[in-house]
């Protein structure tokens, strides 16, 4: 290996200024730190194919000397020194054509076809001159990883070459992260990492920092510049477009488009309809539970007793009235309740529908809690609000001092009315505890308790379900709640409303305290009567006096028990007695009455001259085995059934009532009256800049007229001293 | 639902809570065969049922060999036997349109409506107060109607239009794929095109003429994200 031939004129140097800037920064993301062999300019007159100006067609090849980098495990020392034989007969040839000097006269394709054998003989040559201990290996390397000829040198003479570089010649040559070096990454190469490193000097340190720097994940994806480049460069040498550095930016972005959208097989399809294979793998977890208890104890435990009704027989009876979701569907809600009992405590579980919604639908069960198990969450959610109400007075009473100081102001004389405090749990309205999911194998969200102002705002207003629980219920009046709150609301006005027993299967237990002593509450809770025979199917169907409602009814206060809101509490005789007397003398709330439990449905009231219950028989070809079936006018949607001693009600639809009229909103309350201007009150402008600048300036011309006084005052009493 | 695949269509849309006891599924897949034969329809659709007090219509609907012409409605109280119902027209729309409230479910039953009507008289003009009758099986036709150009809808394929304008069905549709369904740009309104010719040229570019010949999904009133 001879030396390398002289560099080239100075012209070329600012064109290879440019490619080193970029190789630099190529070089720099580089783990091994390379020390920067600071080769003076004159030597660089040395090293081989440093020299020869590159254009364009420079970068490509350069970028293909980079792809061959890239694409080549470490350059173990035997390859080194073969190539370096080759490239001693390559040499002349090499130099020869690189020694024509300028870009356009210098074809690509040649360096193309030897780009291996180009870079290898870069390395090598590289390595000779380390080994010859001459400082120009940094210029050696730039240059091979260019296309051979690329003139580095000016550049490189800069940086000290590392005399440990030798050893592991395929390293690329990293150079420091310094602006003034004006190297261009993409025409700088870089040796794959060799295992065998040196021993970290700080420009190591330095370029591993570098490295680690680049190859840190971004925050969006899980790419990193150092991939990115790599994936980029790659790219760019497989598939070798004409004119790169001009198409280097939309190169980017594709390369980055197709990281995150992976070409796929044209042949073969996609693997398709992911949300159903989603929905039947929860489905299938429903019917897992069946396969494991294979044991004979746990078959005589559920043969026995559980909390899970029936629901098949129910929906075939429903589907003889002519109302129903569907055996499988019915089936699989089977399998979702019994999950459901398995999860949670209960007692007692009941089917109580569906719910449709616009983009999904609810499926609603009705559950009892086993005594005493339910009250832990109750508790929590009520210690969280109390939290919040201490927090809230204590805010209060820090206020009331601050005001105390400055100007009073006057306090509104408005108050909001009393909360009506919700039922407990277990009792009127709050009798039963609801889950909801939307399909079955999806898990069941429990419902919050209902409070009376959601019971009467949810009167007022008419929205349909989305299907999502904490989707806000945007209305006027504004509602108290979200989803979950309105949905709870619907299903107790439901219940109330159409929840019908046959005449007899429920009775009142036997001792019950006086009505009287209730003040007219009436009794609120039965039993079933042991002793029910079962009503001919026929006479279901004639008279609305054999069926009884057997959920209480809801007050227009928004409870089943009326309370009196301005009933005096303790809290309320701390905060303020005169006030209360104040209101005492005003208002009287009268004593609501709903009709009590167990009313038949002949005593419901009309709508419209229209009955609010329809019976059918549910087949009419053969009356002595069909059921009697019930429709609710009032709330479309709504079935019973009853043959024999069996019964069950259900509610499929959209949650709605049903009104004659289309449904208007109403509309905003009237503007508040202002306070009227008086003697005490009167509204005026403020006063104008100018008016106060003016107001300023009469004051200061007063307070000197004043203080001139008083001097004179001094003046002359000083004088009078004197005197 | 066609009267061919009353079954399978029926199971699937019981997602809604509404379906059929296995008496009237029997009835009606026996009423619906004799009376394509004795009307000799092409299809019979069962078109479904309108709840009222008393008793609940079974409707179904008969279709001739051009899918779009006016289709003929026929109703059932016992899904045995079908009666025709006349064609529905504008006055019967603007008469009906006062009545409100529920089906009675008797097809003779009259529903009593009080109007304030000018009488000429001669030459005397009073307004007196005539109470109109109306026929419940009139409202029903009404009612069937504005059902009907309201959300009676095909998907996209489904149809296609000869060359001679005639309407036929595609029996090479397949169903749509699943990111089509979602778009309600897929699904067009079974009736005479109304807004097809507000397209702008641009929109009309797209098109294609067998397939795209009725109104889309996409610009109904109130605005729903499928």
């Amino acid at each position: 290996m001879g030396d390398p031939p002289p560099n080239p004129d100075s012209p070329s140097q600012p064109t290879s200024s440019r490619r080193n800037s970029q190789l630099s920064e190529r070089w720099r993301s580089q783990e091994q730190p390379r020390p920067q062999p600071t080769v003076p300019y004159e030597v660089q007159q040395t090293p081989p194919d440093a020299q020869i100006p590159r254009s364009s067609q420079e970068v490509v090849s350069s970028q293909t000397n980079l792809r061959g980098w890239s694409q080549r495990a470490s350059l173990t020392q035997n390859e080194n020194l073969m190539l370096q034989a080759e490239e001693a007969q390559l040499g002349g040839i090499e130099y020869s054509s690189l020694n024509t000097g300028f870009p356009s006269e210098i074809q690509p394709q040649p360096y193309l076809s030897e780009g291996r054998f180009q870079v290898t003989r870069d390395a090598s040559l590289m390595l000779q001159q380390l080994q010859q201990g001459e400082g120009n290996l940094f210029q050696q390397l730039e240059a091979a990883y260019q296309e051979p000829g690329a003139n580095l040198l000016g550049q490189f003479t800069m940086y000290q070459r590392d005399l440990q570089f030798g050893q592991s010649a395929e390293h690329g040559p990293y150079l420091r992260d310094d602006p003034a070096l004006q190297f261009s990454p993409s025409e700088l190469g870089f040796m794959p990492f060799s295992m065998e490193m040196p021993e970290p000097e700080p420009r190591e340190l330095a370029v591993q920092n570098a490295k680690a720097y680049l190859l840190q994940t971004s925050v969006n994806c899980d790419l990193s510049l150092y991939e990115h480049l790599v994936n980029l460069l790659t790219k760019i040498l497989n598939q070798r477009p004409e004119n790169p550095l001009f198409l280097l930016e939309s190169l980017n972005r594709t390369t980055q488009w197709e990281w995150f959208h992976p070409k796929l097989d044209t042949l073969r399809d996609d693997p398709e309809m992911q949300p159903i294979y989603e929905m039947a793998e929860r489905q299938k977890a429903l019917f897992g539970g069946s396969g494991g208890g294979e044991g004979e104890q746990e078959m005589e435990e559920e043969v026995a007793e559980t909390a899970v009704p029936n629901i098949m027989e129910k929906a075939f009876y429903f589907e003889q009235a002519g109302v129903g979701l569907g055996s499988d569907e019915s089936f699989r809600i089977f399998m979702a309740l019994k999950q459901l009992v398995e999860q949670q405590p209960i007692l007692t579980c009941r089917f109580w529908g569906k719910i449709l919604g616009l983009s999904r639908s609810y499926l609603v069960a009705e559950v009892e809690f086993r005594e005493g198990e339910e009250e832990g969450e109750e508790e929590e959610m009520e210690e969280m609000m109390e939290g919040g109400d201490v927090m809230e007075t204590h805010g209060e009473e820090e206020g009331e001092e601050e005001e105390k100081i400055p100007d009073v102001i006057p306090k509104p004389t408005w108050k909001p009315p009393p909360a009506i405090p919700k039922e407990e749990s277990r009792s009127g309205a709050n009798k039963y505890l609801y889950f909801v999911c939307n399909e079955p194998g999806q898990p069941w969200a429990r419902l919050p308790h209902v409070t009376p102002i959601q019971i009467v705002q949810a009167r007022k207003i008419k929205k349909f379900f989305t299907g999502y629980l904490d989707a806000p219920v945007i209305s006027y009046p504004p509602f108290p709640g979200n989803e979950a709150n309105y949905l709870r609301a619907q299903i107790a006005r439901i219940s109330a409303a159409t929840q019908i027993s046959p005449l007899g299967f429920y009775q009142f237990g036997e001792e019950e305290g006086d009505e009287e002593e209730e003040g007219g509450a009436g009794r609120d809770s039965y039993e079933e009567n042991p002793d029910f025979d079962g009503i001919p199917v026929l006479e279901l169907v004639d008279s609305m006096a054999n069926w009884v409602h057997h959920t209480q009814h809801i007050l227009p206060q928004g409870r089943c028990t009326w309370v009196n809101p301005l009933q005096k509490t303790e809290e309320e005789e701390e905060l303020g007695e005169e006030e209360e007397k104040a209101d005492e003398g005003m208002e009287e709330v009268e004593q609501e009455v709903g009709p009590p439990l167990l009313t038949p449905l002949s005593e419901d009231a009309e709508i419209m001259h229209m009955s609010p219950w329809t019976a059918r028989l549910s087949c009419s070809l053969s009356p002595q085995y069909s059921v009697a079936v019930v429709r609710s006018n009032l709330w479309p949607g709504a079935c019973a059934y009853a043959s024999g001693k069996k019964f069950e009600n259900i509610y499929i639809g959209w949650g709605h009532k049903y009104s004659p009229e289309n449904f208007n909103p109403p509309l905003p309350a009237p503007i508040q009256q202002e306070y009227p201007s008086g003697p005490e009150i009167m509204e005026m402008s403020d006063p104008t800049v100018e008016e106060e600048q003016a107001l300023k300036a009469a004051q200061e011309q007063v307070l000197a007229a004043s203080e001139e006084e008083e001097e004179d005052e001094d003046e002359d009493e000083d004088e009078d001293q004197d005197d | 639902m066609d009267a061919e695949s009353l079954l399978l269509s029926l199971e699937l849309a019981s997602g809604s809570g509404q379906g059929l006891s296995p008496d009237r599924r029997a009835s009606l897949l026996t009423s619906l065969t004799l009376v394509k034969r004795d009307y000799r329809f092409d299809r019979v659709l069962f078109w479904g049922r309108i709840l009222g007090l008393v008793a609940d219509y079974y409707i179904a609907q008969g279709l001739s060999e051009d899918q779009l012409a006016p289709r003929k409605t026929l109703y059932s109280l016992n899904c045995m036997e079908w009666s025709l119902l006349p064609p529905a027209t504008e006055e019967m729309a603007t008469q009906t349109s006062v009545v409100k409230g529920r089906f009675m479910g008797d097809p003779s039953h009259e529903y009593e409506h009080t109007e304030v009507q000018k009488v000429n008289e001669g030459e005397k003009v009073f307004e007196e107060e005539v109470v109109v009758q109306i026929k419940e099986e009139t409202r029903l036709v009404s009612v069937i109607d504005q059902i009907d150009k309201a959300v009676a809808i095909v998907p996209r394929g489904a149809l296609f239009k000869t060359p001679f304008g005639s309407i036929n069905v595609n029996r090479t549709f397949e169903g749509l794929s699943l990111s089509e369904a979602k778009k309600l740009s897929s699904y067009f309104h079974f009736k005479e095109p109304v807004e097809l010719k507000n397209k702008t040229l641009l929109e009309k570019a797209d098109m294609d003429p067998s397939l795209d010949f009725m109104d889309s999904l996409e610009h109904d009133i109130p605005k729903v994200e499928p």
